[in-house]
């Protein structure tokens, strides 16, 4: 098969062309036809192709995603929006803090390793881009039962990718999610998190201005891996001569990306760009047209210059090649040669592949011939709309005629046993095995991390300036009312970054979900967003960005909606935080926050296999008076420890917050069962110095939040009632699950 | 006091170990791999990372780098010189130190607060240690064990060179507990878990790691390796 020109798509207007087989739909490629009053070459057909599948273009969510702009609260904080590679946020003294999540499910579905490490890869290029350090990152994952045969199979393959990966770049791991549910066993979600730093005047945006300046690709060469893996790609379509099928997943180097994230940085330091862009999703064809729509619109491009790992690549296949460790960058001429240079420091290729123009288009040439020549607007930015119908699925109206009523203990051996089994089940479990293969410590600024309510990270060692990032999602909660549900995780988050001292500043979002084209899954995925936009507004927390995996099912069974909700926080003084744990004896235990009997989506009617009743209804006011409580009892000192409350209820936070340091604690409560199994939001365990208590009551008081005596710490059990649980024996049945279920 | 911090492509720790160096009063000097200068330091570190993607085996194309020319020769003279980690590792490809750092047994990278015992305190870098002084620092790696022959793992436990000794269940299958090792004269160590990373107990789990830097600065006072 020969090269396919713009003159050959002129000449030969009805050559049939394999759109469907990349995912295009007839409307869809019609549009394209009308948008270029031609037949588009092969070349141009791969571009749009990758650019307006649902992952790049957000053709379902974009008519929903737009109430988060609508909504939005107007916050001096915000520095630069949804729109770009990440949202940045000002934390003060000059440093702006930038953070995103994305999701890599499918690709670590089929290669567990792989795809999950190329998931850190990918984010945290996202976060470089924007011209930040990285400094950390967290990856809220979910899989299959623990017990199930391919749990075993994915679950080490992930954590050792997330490990292998994040590890080599030297970013600390901070935190995340382990969830395990029979809805992701054929789909396990792989989320991750980068956070990363910068000075104000250092923000990079992707734009390609100047004509005349020059477009740079560097880093990693191309290669065969990962094309189309952003649509739905049959490789076959294109050159038959060419390497055989290759897999979709792309195969990630984190050594290569070390060191571009160096020399980017270096080349950040002395101001040697004018826009940049990585090649993440869609490859090239995402980076040109972005780059070039960003700008004044025109850029030309000589494809054959791009480095090739496989010679034998069509020009189609380096267009849509997801390889991964390489980033695009505009360069004024004059800036050029100090660019080369630092590239060869770090023995990273760098290649002049084109120039800016002062026209309208994006052309592409591949030895003198003209195989793409579109408006790049239209590739990057004018995808496809849809408004696709939603319904309320059926099972909503049943599950909430459901009572939920699963046993709660009574007696001291009751206890005992319902305590030992919170510790253990694989939800609540110690997740130490999982964390132990992460780094936490490189950077030397880690401050909190997994079993902390949040991370947290210094980010300047004079100052003791500090940020604190918490991911949560509660699927159990999402599925009964995912409306409720967005709210609650977005507070949840919110509190946890609260327990800590920090003040919540800023809100991502990875909005995982089932295929948009069933209306049930369409209309979990609208309410998700109306309660995500509206809680952010009345929370008024700005939304910095955020990203869409639809499609996570398997066959007609959707995944639980899991709409993971990050929220980012700063802490001044990094040294006053408040620790979720106690080391001394002789504390005084309280529980702010009210708890109401409901156990509907509580992980306890999991246990039993109860999945039905009523949500929780976020009251987010009180959870604002909750969180101002937290940060001013920081400021003023008052807590010794603060921990929040969530999946598990009170047992399983007094159950790590006694294990953390081996200090046991003794409770006395009223209704044993719903007090502490009961999952109502808005909680928190504090322990505060006896010698504070009446600061603590007034503190309540002013907040107007319910505080109640839980007991005191102290002994080598944890006591309630009149139930002992040795810590040994308790440490032991939360520390083994994992160990046991994945060696 | 200056010390000097090696930068490979791909090392981790090397601000980290800049830092400790700092917080022990010494001036932290970056010595840039490809430039075969010492600039004059008094001793070197070989901070932690993937230098080279750990290609080939962990520190084998790093043991070539120019900077090592002037480095094993200086430290052939006894100028003070500590690997951890991935140091460690280039150390035993540049046959400083003898042995071999492998996969950990459990084949997992391994991240955790560790108990050791500092067995020999009369090296440039443990000298502020007192003898079977017990310490936690961190240890992270996926390839830590120690591995070397018998006749050698005899040398070693006869003369003195185990610097030190994990505590409690082996964390990677490494001979005899072995934690770090010194070369003859004790001027070079080579230590896997990371005292770097334990100098404040605000980002680490104490501050046991700062006795590894005070000691080669009061050795250089003192007037060089013991």
């Amino acid at each position: 098969m020969s090269l396919d020109t713009v003159a050959k798509a002129q000449a030969n207007p009805d050559a049939v062309q394999p759109f469907a087989e990349l995912g295009l739909k007839p409307d869809e490629y019609a549009s394209i036809k009308e948008i270029l009053g031609r037949r588009p070459t092969s070349s141009e057909l791969a571009m749009y192709s990758v650019m307006w599948s649902e992952h790049c273009s957000y053709k379902s969510s974009k008519v929903h995603l737009k109430q988060f702009g609508e909504k939005a609260v107007k916050s001096d904080a915000l520095l630069v929006g949804i729109g770009e590679n990440a949202g940045v946020v000002d934390v003060g003294q000059g440093y702006a803090v930038t953070f995103k999540i994305e999701s890599h499910n499918h690709p670590s579905y089929i290669e567990p390793y792989q795809g999950a490490a190329t998931g850190v890869g990918g984010i945290v290029r996202d976060i470089l881009t924007m011209g930040a350090r990285p400094i950390a990152i967290m990856d809220p994952l979910r899989f299959g039962p623990a017990d199930a045969p391919d749990t075993r199979r994915v679950l080490p393959g992930v954590i050792s990718g997330v490990g292998g990966y994040g590890n080599c770049l030297g970013l600390p791991n901070i935190g995340g999610e382990v969830v395990f549910d029979q809805t992701y066993l054929g789909n396990p979600l792989v989320n991750a998190l980068c956070v990363g730093v910068m000075k104000h005047s250092d923000i990079k945006l992707a734009k390609a201005a100047g004509a005349g300046n020059l477009v740079v690709l560097y880093g990693a060469k191309t290669g065969g891996d990962g094309i189309g893996g952003v649509s739905v790609l049959a490789s076959e379509t294109f050159e038959s001569k060419g390497p055989a099928k290759r897999p979709a997943v792309q195969v990630g180097d984190p050594f290569v990306e070390k060191v571009l994230i160096e020399c980017s940085l270096e080349i950040f330091a002395e101001d040697l760009v004018v826009g940049i862009q990585d090649l993440g999703g869609a490859g090239l064809s995402c980076a040109t047209s972005e780059l070039a729509s960003g700008g004044s619109g025109g850029m030309k491009v000589q494809l054959e210059k791009v480095p090739l790992r496989d010679p034998s690549l069509s020009p189609e296949e380096i267009l849509m090649s997801e390889s991964q460790e390489r980033m695009c960058a505009i360069v004024e001429p004059s800036k050029i040669d100090r660019f080369l240079e630092i590239c060869k420091k770090w023995d990273v290729t760098s290649t002049v592949i084109g120039e800016v123009t002062d026209g309208t288009k994006l052309e592409i040439t591949f030895n003198g011939e003209l195989i793409v020549d579109v408006p790049p607007r239209t590739v990057a930015h004018d995808g496809p709309v849809y408004n696709r119908p939603l319904a309320q699925p059926a099972y909503i109206d049943e599950v909430a005629k459901e009572v939920i009523n699963p046993p709660l203990p009574t007696t001291a051996s009751e206890i005992k046993d319902t305590i030992l089994k919170v510790a253990a089940t694989p939800n609540l479990a110690d997740k130490s095995w999982v964390t132990d293969q992460y780094d936490r410590y490189v950077q030397g600024n880690t401050i909190q991390s997994q079993p902390d309510d949040s991370g947290m990270v210094r980010i300047d060692e004079k100052t003791h300036l500090g940020v604190a990032v918490a991911t949560d999602a509660n699927a159990n909660w999402s599925y009964l009312n995912p409306y409720e549900g967005a709210k609650l995780a977005l507070a949840e988050a919110a509190r946890n970054i609260a327990t800590a001292g920090a003040k919540p500043l800023a809100v991502t979002n990875c909005l995982n979900f089932g295929s948009p084209e069933d209306p049930g899954v369409m209309w979990q995925f609208a309410e998700t967003v109306r309660g995500l936009a509206d809680g952010c507004l009345e929370m008024g927390l700005p939304i910095t960005g955020g990203n869409v995996s639809f499609y996570n099912q398997t066959g007609t069974v959707a995944i639980l909606p899991t709409p993971v909700i990050g929220v980012l926080g700063v802490i001044d003084d990094v040294r006053t935080r408040t620790p979720m744990s106690f080391k001394d004896a002789g504390l005084e235990l309280y529980l702010l926050g009210a708890t109401d009997d409901n156990m509907s989506g509580s992980e306890w009617a999991y246990i039993h296999g109860l999945r039905g009743g009523i949500a929780p209804i976020a009251d987010l006011a009180r959870e604002m008076r909750l969180i101002d409580l937290l940060v001013a009892g920081n400021k003023s000192e008052l807590f010794t420890a603060a921990h929040d409350l969530s999946q598990g209820g009170l047992a399983i936070s007094l159950i790590e917050m006694v294990l953390r340091h081996n200090v046991g604690a003794t409770i006395s409560i009223e209704n044993p069962g719903i007090s502490l199994l009961s999952e109502t939001p808005g909680r928190v365990v504090v322990a505060v110095k006896s010698t504070k208590v009446s600061e603590l009551e007034s503190l309540a008081t002013k907040h107007s939040i319910p505080l109640a005596k839980l007991g005191t710490t102290g002994g080598v059990a944890l006591v309630i009632n009149d139930s002992v649980i040795p810590l040994t024996e308790l440490s032991a049945a939360h520390t083994e699950t994992f160990k046991k279920l994945f060696g | 006091m200056k010390i000097g911090v090696v930068t490979f492509p791909g090392t981790l720790d090397d601000r980290d170990a800049a830092r400790a160096v700092r917080h022990a009063g010494g001036q932290a000097i970056s010595l840039w791999h490809d430039d075969a200068d010492l600039k004059g330091v008094d001793a070197v570190i070989l901070p932690g990372g993937f230098s080279y993607g750990d290609y080939l085996r962990c520190g084998a194309i790093s043991r070539f780098s120019p900077v090592m020319e002037p480095l094993i020769a200086a430290a052939k003279g006894g100028m003070p010189l500590l690997g951890i980690c991935n140091g460690f590792q280039v150390l035993a490809e540049a046959h400083l130190i003898p042995g071999a750092l492998t996969r950990n047994q459990h084949l997992h990278f391994l991240c955790t607060d560790q108990k050791i015992r500092i067995e020999n305190n009369n090296t440039a870098w443990t000298s502020s240690f007192s003898k079977d002084q017990e310490i936690v620092i961190p240890l992270k790696n996926g390839e830590g064990s120690y591995q070397c022959d018998d006749e050698t793992l005899k040398m070693l436990e006869g003369e003195g060179r185990i610097v030190a000794r994990y505590i409690g269940e082996n964390p990677n299958g490494s001979r005899n507990l072995i934690a770090g090792i010194s070369n003859e004269r004790g001027n070079i160590v080579g230590l896997m878990p990371h005292p770097e990373h334990a100098i404040d107990s605000l980002t680490g789990p104490g501050e046991d790691g700062l006795g590894f830097f005070t000691s080669v600065l009061q050795s250089m006072i003192s007037g060089g390796a013991k």
